[in-house]
């Protein structure tokens, strides 16, 4: 494989685009220049440093080590998934809701495929588990983010309806049926359509990633197709399980809408 | 033949409220607008965390669970709700038993909720509510939003309800004609408490 390799001139070219658009922001008013250059100083910094990390890493080629960083990434990631809700569970609970769900999903679908489908000698070979976890999460978590902000919202604009249905005698679950319908949806959709548009509308990351490192075409679609199946199964099992349980969780043992165990994030 | 007991009753800071309401009767409940009569109501169905003891026929809330404890001691909001697009989705096993009762044929059940006046799906509300055969019925405020006629007509069905079954009901009126016609006891609700008026 001939990969042609970037000198930092290369990137310090890409980077005046990056300063030009922000002097136009600045002339529009827009009021994100700031924004701008700082998300451009960070995604520097921050690959270069996870550049550095995964070195190592691949080095050491440990399990203790792949442990430690994929645990890193999870964490990140729940934090990411409270964040981007409005209405978050009070308490541990908003952390603990997207990030046991994440990990149950994307570890085991993961794993699976370390051990079973790409079956990498040893199976926790850096140079797949961690990009591979990588993309699980960041998909997973956008699906769980958008599913539990769903759910919570809903649950406070239709909490006429829900407690409705109870004082007919439902049970939770019939209650918020249809709200935890939605919510699952909502968090699956996107992924579903990057799945339909994919090759066609879209050219994924990864495979053009692959491509430009050197990699046969129809060996970067192989792993594409791959990765889009792990990601579609973890980003859907990892949507229903966090709106499952928190829809559990805006109910107490009574069968009563509790929701002053949500708070407000923003 | 059921009786509703409530004792030491306190929703948020409100009550202690002790009630006993027997078979077929009925109890009316009045006070200022915001000084907590909802909230009793739904202590009473078991919305809301509460304290005190509410028992049906000496069977205490906790020794059943929170669902079928509301399918007993059924509850009609003020105003009704409902979520999906007929009329009939919304019966339990589509059962249209008490639609005669509160003034509409069978092809009610076939009608789109949008098109429904406040009055019709308040009457509906309460066919839905009874089709559950609830022992204890809570009303709140049920007639407010709707026209002379309609009242009349909601008053007439709970009271044939209370009747025929026995139920106990609790009602949660501000129209002093209302609460003589309906029942003939009141408690007042004053500064939290509760006061029974003659």
């Amino acid at each position: 494989m001939n990969v042609i390799s970037l000198t930092p001139l290369d990137l310090a070219m890409t980077a005046i685009l990056i300063l030009i658009l922000a002097g136009a922001s600045l002339l529009l008013r827009l009021g994100v220049a700031g924004q701008l250059l700082i998300a451009a100083v960070r995604t520097t910094v921050q690959l270069l440093l996870i550049g550095m990390i995964l070195t190592t890493v691949f080095k050491l080629a440990q399990l203790q080590w792949v442990a430690l960083i994929t645990i890193v990434m999870l964490l990140i990631a729940g934090r990411e998934v409270v964040a981007r809700q409005q209405y978050r569970l009070a308490g541990w609970w908003g952390f603990g809701v997207g990030t046991i769900s994440m990990f149950i999903s994307t570890f085991t679908v993961t794993i699976l495929a370390l051990l079973v489908i790409i079956g990498t000698d040893p199976w926790y070979r850096p140079q797949y588990a961690i990009p591979l976890l990588g993309m699980m999460l960041g998909n997973t978590m956008n699906g769980i983010a958008l599913g539990l902000d769903r759910l919570t919202s809903a649950a406070r604009d239709q909490r006429s309806i829900i407690e409705a249905r109870l004082t007919l005698g439902q049970s939770w679950r019939e209650a918020i049926r249809d709200i935890r319908r939605q919510s699952m949806r909502t968090g699956m959709i996107p992924i579903i359509n990057a799945m339909a548009a994919a090759g066609v509308v879209s050219l994924p990351g990864m495979m053009t990633g692959q491509i430009l490192a050197g990699s046969p075409p129809v060996e970067a679609v192989k792993y594409q197709i791959l990765i889009m199946f792990m990601i579609t199964a973890g980003t859907g099992f990892g949507t229903m399980a966090a709106v499952w349980l928190a829809s559990r969780r805006l109910f107490d043992d009574r069968h009563r809408l509790r929701l002053e165990r949500l708070q407000n994030g923003r | 033949m059921s009786r509703i007991s409530i004792s030491g009753l306190r929703a948020r800071d409100i009550g202690p409220l002790d009630l006993e309401i027997g078979a077929g009767e009925c109890v009316c409940l009045s006070g200022p607008s915001g000084s907590g009569k909802s909230l009793t109501l739904r202590a009473i169905a078991d919305l809301d965390p509460h304290e005190g003891v509410l028992a049906i026929d000496g069977e205490s809330s906790t020794s059943m669970s929170g669902p079928t404890w509301r399918k007993r001691v059924g509850m009609l909001p003020a105003e009704s709700q409902w979520w999906y697009e007929t009329v009939k989705e919304h019966f339990p096993k589509n059962d249209g038993t008490y639609l005669a009762a509160v003034g509409f044929a069978d092809e009610a059940m076939d009608w789109e909720v949008s098109r429904l006046s406040t009055g019709e799906k308040q009457r509906l509300a309460l066919a839905r509510l009874l089709a559950n055969e609830p022992d204890v019925v809570l009303l709140d405020e049920p007639t407010a939003a709707l026209d002379k006629e309609s009242a009349a007509r909601v008053e007439l069905l709970i009271d044939n309800y209370r009747k025929q079954h026995s139920a106990a009901v609790l009602w949660v009126s501000h129209d002093p004609e209302q609460i003589v016609r309906v029942s003939g006891r009141l408690l007042r609700l004053d500064q939290g408490c509760w006061r029974e008026a003659q």
